[in-house]
This record gives structure tokens, sequence and C-alpha cells, in this order.
């Protein structure tokens, strides 16, 4: 006997189109590491990658790569590797599980688009405004490969984004470029910067409305989706391809909308995301909730690469500002205002906070949020703890109770 | 029954048997109740690792205990861990959800109830009305669990069942600080090095399931003590009320609250159908 009803995920047609995209990206990066074609420049998820990409670098992101690690549940075998050599158990699994696989030389980018290794760099360019750990992280790769690692250092707990917060910022920004320059073999062009940043702007308008979409009841689309979906938002902004890719994908969504179908059959319950995917449960979560008629419709995750201050008239202003005012980088009070915003934007009956044990910075439960927006909003809530990638700290039934008995609560409160 | 409190009668006599089953970590247990709402069996079963044996074992040892046919029993729903491996079950729901309706079927009013289990804790709030408000689970860790319990046990040679008694010859209490299960085994081996008494280690190992208890949730109003834990060890509540300083409320029958709680949806199920 089981609780939920069986579970009817519906497929997105587009996810052909995007994983050819996606295998386009990685054999294109592949084709500049092995030949020297272009030089191969590796960004944070949040970094720089417009003015990268005005350089003529191909920009690879460990982090996509960590997401990679973390699905294919490659991770949970290859962490122990990187502790093995000092790096702890309690730090980002994303850097674990990354560095793991490179010291035992095994990629999911070899069973999903044949590529022998990830892409070796000639830069690594950080942006702390996602962790500390991404600055650590770029380091090792610097002592392995011996290139040079440059970067941004982002301020935290950041209120209201001020003249001080940015100037020092883009003087940042602006310090790169004589160093890029020099090992991309090409002098700065503000002119192409501007194109990239504009484009990087188009994309962001386009996934915005794709999770905007979600506000539609039934919800065309669910988290667990997203986090897929997101894929050329992360790692082809400032490449028009993947323009292309969301106005297909809009398409779709928009043809669902207009027939009704909802991506969860018989759609009854709203849920909010906080935190990090459980990389290696996506599928079993989404098949969870879909059985449950509940549609996790709306994320912090997903949400955090809508970077609308591209559309600045100054590229270093735009980028700057757009990479300084993400959630991540924010006050506890502009935090809890957020998700006010998006439990009233998206009508959510619950919110579900995950607690990844090794990446504080995206567990937004520590510091009493949950109980301040119980207060606030009176939507309910629970808390899981898991892991982005390490599923040595994730309790399945655990999660599964506190999900279900979440939605046993909303039901008898109807 | 407390004084003055009234069961809610929502179950039809003459509908036949109703049946709940709280498939937990460590033990399964059944409760019967007649189309009255009374109860007229209450088995309980370590779990093994055949959830689904267990199960049925439990219901064949309850109807026979009972008097009842099989054919009897109107409607079955499982709660616990193995909630979906009850065979004969026709719905199944959270324990979270089936210690609240037992509860409140006992105590009728706003609670806060504390459910102490063999791998988890869970603190549930209702209103007056016996809705829920909230509820939170421990963290993964299994510290202020019946299994911390059983790997304390193991580590001073005792029995389970021997803890509580020992327990309720000191009042002095070792303090075990340490969140983690094994790292408070080896304070023990500190404890027991330096010639601590027993009684104050076993009693010490029953404050810190109390402590951690205590950190998941504020414990507001009226508490109720609910579990396994409690069942084998009614010194828990003694300690709990003490660090809170007020009355806490054990149900009868501690161990069956959640199976209760599922028969008793069982019933109220089938008065809809």
């Amino acid at each position: 006997m089981s609780a939920e009803k069986k579970p009817g995920i519906k497929k997105i047609k587009a996810a052909g189109a995007m994983k050819k995209l996606m295998a386009d990206y990685f054999l294109e990066l592949d084709e500049a590491a092995r030949t020297g074609s272009a030089k191969v420049a590796w960004c944070t998820s949040v970094g720089p990658a417009e003015l990268l990409r005005s350089f003529g670098f191909r920009v690879y992101f460990p982090e996509n790569h960590g997401a990679m690690l973390g699905s294919s549940r490659l991770a949970p075998e290859l962490i122990p590797a990187a502790n093995a050599v000092g790096y702890s158990p309690d730090i980002c699994s994303y850097l674990t599980s990354d560095v793991g696989s490179y010291l035992r030389k095994r990629t999911p980018l070899t069973d999903a688009f044949g590529l022998e290794g990830v892409p070796r760099p000639d830069v690594l360019v950080y942006n702390t405004n996602q962790c500390r750990d991404v600055k650590d992280w770029f380091g090792f790769y610097e002592r392995e490969f011996g290139v040079p690692c440059l970067g941004i250092d982002t301020m935290r707990g950041i209120g209201d984004i001020a003249a001080r917060h940015l100037d020092g910022l883009i003087q940042q920004h602006r310090a790169l470029l004589p160093d890029l320059a020099e090992i991309a073999g090409r002098k700065f062009d503000l002119d192409r910067l501007k194109e990239v940043v504009a484009s990087s702007y188009r994309c962001t308008q386009l996934w915005k409305k794709v999770l905007r979409l979600a506000e539609h009841k039934p919800s065309p689309i669910t988290f667990f989706d997203g986090t897929i979906h997101m894929g050329p938002a992360v790692v082809l902004r400032g490449d028009e391809r993947a323009e292309r890719y969301y106005e297909l994908l809009i398409a779709e969504l928009e043809e669902r909308i207009a027939a009704g179908e909802g991506a969860v059959p018989d759609e009854r319950y709203r849920f909010y995301w906080e935190g990090m995917p459980v990389w290696g449960k996506l599928r079993s979560h989404a098949e969870l909730f879909a059985g449950l008629q509940a549609c996790v419709v709306a994320s912090t995750y997903c949400n955090s690469w809508i970077f609308e201050a591209m559309g600045a008239s100054d590229p270093f202003e735009g980028m700057t500002r757009a990479y300084t005012e993400l959630f991540i980088v924010r006050s506890e009070k502009f935090k809890e205002q957020y998700l006010a915003d998006m439990v009233r934007d998206y009508d959510i009956d619950g919110i579900i906070y995950h607690d990844a044990k090794t990446c504080p910075n995206n567990s937004n439960n520590r510091y009493g949020m949950p109980e301040r927006l119980d207060l606030r909003l009176g939507v309910p809530h629970v808390v899981i703890n898991g892991d982005l990638n390490d599923l040595r700290l994730y309790s399945e039934e655990q999660a599964r109770t506190q999900f279900e008995a979440l939605v046993e609560q909303l039901r008898e409160a109807r | 029954m407390e004084p003055g409190a009234q069961p809610e009668r929502t179950l039809d006599p003459g509908t036949g048997f109703f049946c709940g089953v709280d498939v937990g970590a460590s033990a399964t247990k059944l409760v019967l109740l007649d189309g009255g709402g009374e109860p007229v069996a209450r088995v309980v079963r370590p779990s093994g690792v055949d959830y689904a044996t267990t199960a049925r074992a439990c219901l064949a040892e309850g109807l026979a205990a009972a008097g009842v046919a099989p054919g009897d029993v109107a409607r079955t729903v499982a709660t616990g861990y193995g909630r979906g491996n009850v065979p004969f079950a026709e719905a199944a729901l959270t324990e979270i959800h089936c210690h609240g309706v037992g509860c409140y079927q006992h105590f009728q009013r706003a609670i806060a109830i504390i459910d102490i289990g063999g791998q988890d804790n869970k603190v549930i709030r209702l209103d007056a009305s016996g809705q829920r408000a909230d509820f939170k689970m421990n963290r993964k860790c299994a510290a202020g669990t019946g299994a911390f319990l059983e790997e304390i046990a193991l580590r001073l040679d005792l029995e389970i069942g021997a803890m509580d008694g020992l327990a309720r010859r000191t009042s002095d209490a070792v303090q075990l600080s340490s969140f983690c299960t094994v790292f408070a085994k080896t304070e023990i081996l500190a404890h027991l090095r330096a010639g601590v008494p027993v009684e104050r280690i076993v009693r010490g190992a029953f404050l810190s399931v109390v402590t951690r208890v205590m950190e998941m949730a504020p414990l507001d109003g009226d508490v109720v003590l609910t579990g396994g834990v409690v069942a084998h060890n009614p010194v828990v509540a003694e300690i709990l009320a003490a660090q809170l300083g007020r009355d806490v409320a054990v149900p009868p029958h501690p161990q069956f609250t959640g199976a209760l709680g599922a028969a008793l949806v069982a019933g109220r199920q089938a008065a809809r159908t």
C-alpha cells in the first residue's frame, strides 16, 4: 500500500533540443582544449562569463560539472578521494566531488557526450558571490594545472545595494582586463562585450519568462524540470543559441497552458523549494510530488540565474550589479521579503527548505527564516536534511515522511 | 480517558472492525477497533526485516485475540516507515498524522505531542480542534531516539528493559553532552573509567534523550509524550516534566498511539464511503 498515486510526470519535448545544444557546447569546449583553436576559461557559475566570452574564451563551469556528478550519482563514489587528500567532508560537495572526479579521472561527460575528460583550462576566473569555497576549489586547479587564477571577491549579507558596494566591484572587473587580454592573445573589445551582455540579458528575460509561466494554475513546469532546463541559462548565457532554446521551450509551455495541461496531472498543492536540489534524487522527488498531486512550482535556485541588471547601458555596471544583487549575496531581511513575494506571486501552499549539509550559503533555514515566515505568512513548511551531492547526508525515508505529512496537513486544512 | 474529556465518536457500531497498523523502524504495532471505536485487540512485534510478513502476523494475532474473522475487518490503514509494505491496508498515512489523531482522541484539546520512536522523534502540535498546526522531525541523526538508548544499553552491557529501573535509583544524572551516539558512548567510557555508578549514566542517557527533543521546538502548552521509548521507560516522562517544570501527559498504551490513530482514520474513511 502506498500513500501516493502512481506518478505521472509529463515530459518536455524540447528536452531533445536542449540535449543537442548542451552536447554542442561540450564538444566545442573539448575541441578547443584539445586543438588550441580557442582558449578555455573556467568560470564560477555566476562569475563574469560575459567578459570571458567577449575575449573569445570557451567558458566551462565546474559547478555545472558538480551538478552532473550529483545527478549521475557518481559523487558519493568520488567525494572520498577528495576527503583523502585533505578536503573535508563538511565543505562544498560540488568541490569535493569535482576534485574527486579529477583525482579518479572519472567524469559523467564521458557517458553523456563522449569526452575523455574535462577541458583543460588556460585560466580560472571566480566570483565569491556564491561562497568562499569556489575560490578554494579553483585554487586546487591553479596548483594542479599551473594556470592563472583570477577573480572577484564579493562581500556578503548586502541589504540595499549602493554605489559603495558596486564601485569597488566594477574596479575588480576592470582589473581583470590586462591579464585576460594577455591570456586570450587579443585586446579587450568593449563593443563585443556590449553584444555579449545584451545577449545574456535577452537570455535572462526568456529564462525569467519560463519560470514565471509557473504562476499559471496548473503550472506547466516543475522545479525539477527547471533544474535541468536551466542548463543553457547557466553555461551558454551570452550565446544566442541559449535564446533560441528558450523561445522553443516557452512555446511548448504556452501550448500546455492553452491546453490546460499541467506538469503534474491534477495539481492540487503548490510548493516552493528553498535551497539546493538533491541532485541524485531529482527523479524520485519529481515522482513523489507528482504522486501527491503536488507541484513544486518555484524555487530560489532556478531564479538565481535571472540577471535583470544586465540591461544597464554600461556593461560593467550591468554585470557587476547583476552578480551582486543575487539572493545568495543578500541580507537575511532581503531574503525574507524575497521569499514572501514568491509565496504571493506563485500562490504557494507550503515551503520546503533543504538544509544542505555542505552548502550553508544555500541553506536558508538556519537563522530562523522558516519560523519567521510561518508567523508572517501562515504558510506551513518542512525542513529536510540532505545535501546537493553527498547522498550519505540524505535520509530518503525521513524526507518522504515529511513531504507526505505536509500534504496531509494541507489536505486536512481544506 | 482524562476526566471531562469525551472521545470523538465518529465510528458507527455494526459496520465491522477497523484496523490500524504502525510499522515502525523497531516495532510493528496493530490496533483493532470495533464499530463503536473501542479497542478489541493490541499487538506488538519486532518489525524485523520482512514488514509484510510481520504485519500479517500482527493481524492474525489480533484477530485471534479478539475472536474476529478476517472478513469482518471493514478497512485497514497503515502508518509508520513501513506503511507502504502492508499488503492488506486500503490506505496509508504518515505516522505524524496518525499520532496526532490517536492523541487527540484521548485528550481533545490543543496539545504538543512528542513521539520518541525507535529511529526518529517528532514534535506535532495540534490546535484545539485537533487540526495539525505544525510538526518537526529530528535531524537525520538518531541521537535522542530509541536507537540511542539501545546503543547505550549495549555499551553498559544491560538489558534494555533494565534501564528504567536503574535510572530511578538516582536523581543525579551524568551529563552526556555529545550530539552523536558514537561520541556519547565514548563519553560513557570516560565515566566508567572514573568509577561513576551505572545508574547515574543510565539516567544521564535518558536526560540526553529529553534534551534532544527539547531542542527540536518550543514546547508551549500541554505536552503529551508517546512512542515506544516512554512505553518501556516511563521515567522519560518524569525527567521531561522536571526539565519543563510542568506536568507531561502520557496516554494509555503510548506505543500504540500511531496504530490507534490509523484505526480511527480507517473508521472515518469507511464512514465516508
